[in-house]
């Protein structure tokens, strides 16, 4: 029980992750992917008439079970499952993130960003709300996250989830090392 | 409630993503920083045993449950898989999440995540609206 308890390391966390895809193909079919449910979510709550959100959202009810799977894992994770203490992140970027104005490593996110009372500063709106914005905007607009081509597309040999899985690092080192900087001293 | 057992793979799913700290701000940073393995190693040994289980289903012709044939959808390129990839990444890098972590961090009891799910949903629905007229 300990060793569940404690955080577990990649070569265990990566190949059950992979593990998903198989399981996915041989319980029906269904490839793996998140950012298509925001989609869903969208034809069967606001379709406003527009073409993109006019499809038969409930031939594929699965992918919403398997999210609601996630928040109920998420859950049991962290009730059951966790031993609290702070991310062990390398120490250089725990300076380096201090250096630039982090000042809370107590939880998963940094709490003087990511909290309710957060939300009505400047800094937290652009992290959350603008953040969360572009994630939901960038996914659909790339046919894909992180789980649909980085690990879905490049596993099965599909070349366009490899060039759209080079975009979100190139993004990402882009925010992280340019943006980045700026955005945390607001 | 032939969709009960994608439910119990996404709570494998979502214990997977707490208990390797991918949900976290922190590794994520880390990760674009080059200052650990731990996220690379996860995404590659998840894209390695993937692509083995799925030269496995070809080769030996594995069938669904339901004794279906499994097939893989072609993915058709065009540019919206750069452009969106981008704009993807400097989401991602900003809030340390991409959608299947947003899940799960609100399970996990960060509920202001919620705020940045809906935004993202908002994000999604913006994209929707405008299709027609961005360059893809």
């Amino acid at each position: 029980m300990d060793i569940i308890k404690q955080p577990w390391p990649w070569y265990v966390a990566g190949p059950l992750i992979g593990l998903i895809v198989p399981a996915l193909l041989i319980l029906g079919n269904k490839t793996f992917g998140i950012s298509s449910t925001l989609r869903q979510i969208c034809a069967a709550c606001i379709p406003a008439n527009i073409s993109f959100f006019k499809y038969d959202w409930k031939k594929d009810t699965w992918n919403l079970f398997f999210i609601a799977g996630i928040v109920i894992g998420g859950f049991i994770a962290a009730h059951l499952l966790s031993d609290p203490g702070p991310v062990g992140i390398n120490p250089k970027t725990i300076v380096a993130l201090q250096q630039q104005g982090i000042k809370d490593f107590s939880g998963l996110l940094p709490q003087d960003i990511f909290s309710f009372k957060g939300l009505t500063t400047l800094k937290g709106f652009v992290f959350m709300v603008i953040g969360g914005f572009l994630v939901g905007f960038g996914t659909r607009y790339a046919g894909g996250c992180t789980s649909g081509h980085a690990i879905m597309g490049i596993s099965s040999l599909q070349w366009p989830s490899l060039v759209a899985t080079c975009c979100f690092m190139i993004g990402g080192f882009v925010m992280t090392w340019l943006i980045l900087p700026y955005l945390l001293q607001l | 409630m032939k969709n009960l057992k994608f439910l119990l793979v996404g709570i494998c799913f979502g214990i997977i993503l707490i208990k390797s700290e991918v949900i976290s701000w922190f590794r994520i940073q880390e990760m674009f920083r080059l200052q650990s393995f731990h996220m690379y190693g996860i995404i590659g040994s998840a894209i390695v045993v993937a692509m083995i289980s799925i030269l496995l289903i070809k080769r030996f012709n594995i069938k669904t449950i339901h004794q279906k044939p499994i097939v893989i959808p072609d993915k058709k390129f065009n540019w919206g898989y750069v452009y969106g990839g981008l704009i993807f990444g400097l989401g991602w890098a900003l809030t340390g999440a991409c959608p299947g972590p947003l899940f799960a961090q609100i399970g996990s009891g960060i509920l202001v995540t919620t705020v940045t799910l809906l935004s993202a949903i908002a994000g999604t629905w913006v994209y929707g609206l405008l299709r027609e007229k961005l360059p893809h």
